[in-house]
């Protein structure tokens, strides 16, 4: 070592948490999933950080998925809300967190998605916010409904809301779907089911808070993310070969 | 690479596929511009998405994060401070989705040289690519053509095969460089576990 300090951070790599690429099941890996093993990446610097967005990101109505056109959309409305965490639990501040979902009839306003359900003309489907300094974050919108896809024979993708979130480092990037509890599609679903353990899936699925719903207007679903937590050793002292 | 630890109380919440309607949420009007339109030196970083059929993806999303020309980042983990780039305007991040023909282009500024264990890591973007049919997204890394004696000497590409690390190079261009991103098959990108 040259002694030079490079960086007192270093994300842990989880192990059986995200799915596979090639899950046969969902048949649009076939031709997307690379063939050849992934190749170790040690993390550096460009690794290490990444981009800090700011409030100029988002803007003040962003949050509200109900309030982007001159009426309110159809469906059930809720208020979607969590935290942003470390594995350690401690908290993502400043972490963008970005939304996307179908309408309350499970059509997305979309070019190629034309299954015939109708389009909400007062709903969009897309969020983003930031959390606050506790990692917290909320949203309002309306639940959005199941919809069948090609997949295999009658195939029914669970109501999901699309969540995307950066936190503190390029390596803390995901992408991942929050689900509804008890759903009945869970088990026909390749996508859900491609994460290969069970208790894992459960961490998809958001949990209904009563106390978070808001009398006369609106249910209530809490959803906490947790993202790639830090090693405790400096990255230096990993190596013990020098 | 480091071994893990026993898991402490929270587990990581799984990836999931960003689907067919990324579109929806994720690109933004100047996503793709790392540094402004117009900004003296930029070049254009763009390519082609294929997959394992070598049929452009034509509902992919590109994100890059690079250094600055200095080869710093304006982040507090940097160890060096986090200080601003010297270029009016630099983000480091860009987001492009890829339109029917499976292209996406980036406007950006190449970035420097930036510090490895026991010397340098030639210039480079750490890239991410999200797609319906990627469970999970992919990182790969962009580097530059012109830049022979620092790639020689870079450990990433050093660690990789030989015959390999040509997929990680991009190729010159009129305007900047190419990157194509081949998700499977003959060519196929090396694809990072970070």
């Amino acid at each position: 070592m040259t002694g030079q300090r490079l960086s007192v951070v270093r994300y842990r790599v989880p192990t059986g948490v995200h799915p596979p690429y090639d899950y046969p099941d969902y048949h649009s890996t076939r031709l997307r999933a690379p063939s050849r093993p992934l190749e170790v990446l040690p993390q550096r610097l460009t690794e290490l950080t990444g981009p800090v967005f700011g409030s100029d990101r988002v803007g003040e109505l962003d949050d509200d998925l109900t309030a982007h056109h001159p009426g309110e959309p159809l469906g059930q409305r809720i208020v979607v809300s969590g935290r942003v965490l470390e594995e350690d639990g401690r908290p993502v501040p400043g972490a963008l967190v970005e939304v996307w979902q179908a309408n309350a009839a499970g059509r997305y306003r979309h070019v190629v998605d034309n299954w015939p359900a109708p389009l909400d003309p007062n709903f969009t489907g897309a969020g983003r916010t930031l959390t606050d300094g506790d990692g917290r974050y909320r949203f309002v919108t309306i639940k959005p409904g199941a919809y069948p896809w090609h997949n295999h024979d009658n195939a029914w993708r669970p109501a999901h809301i699309h969540f995307s979130l950066f936190g503190r480092s390029f390596t803390q990037r995901l992408v991942t779907q929050m689900y509804f509890p008890d759903d009945p599609l869970f088990g026909q679903d390749p996508i859900f089911n491609s994460v290969p353990d069970p208790a894992a899936r459960q961490r998809m699925i958001s949990r209904y808070v009563h106390e978070r719903t808001q009398p006369h207007w609106a249910l209530a679903f809490e959803f906490d993310i947790v993202l790639r937590g830090r090693a405790a050793t400096p990255f230096e002292e990993d190596d013990d070969d020098d | 690479m480091t071994t893990d630890g026993p898991t402490d109380s929270l587990g990581v919440t799984p990836g999931q596929t960003a689907g067919p309607f990324l579109h929806i949420g994720l690109p933004y009007d100047d996503a793709p511009y790392v540094v402004p339109e117009g900004t003296p030196g930029a070049i254009r970083v763009h390519g082609t998405v294929v997959d394992g059929a070598g049929t452009p993806v034509s509902d992919a999303l590109v994100e890059i994060w690079q250094a600055d020309p200095d080869g710093r980042f304006e982040h507090p983990d940097d160890p060096r401070g986090a200080i601003p780039a010297r270029v009016q305007g630099f983000r480091g991040f860009g987001r492009c989705p890829t339109d029917e023909a499976g292209h996406y282009a980036f406007v950006t500024v190449k970035p420097g040289r930036v510090p490895a264990e026991n010397g340098w890591q030639a210039p480079h973007l750490d890239v991410a690519v999200f797609a319906r049919g990627l469970l999970h997204h992919l990182v790969t890394r962009a580097y530059f053509p012109d830049e022979a004696d620092d790639n020689a000497h870079d450990p990433v590409l050093a660690a990789l095969p030989p015959d390999r690390r040509e997929t990680l190079v991009a190729v010159p261009d009129a305007d900047g460089v190419r990157f194509d991103i081949r998700l499977q098959g003959d060519h196929e990108t090396v694809f990072f576990l970070v």
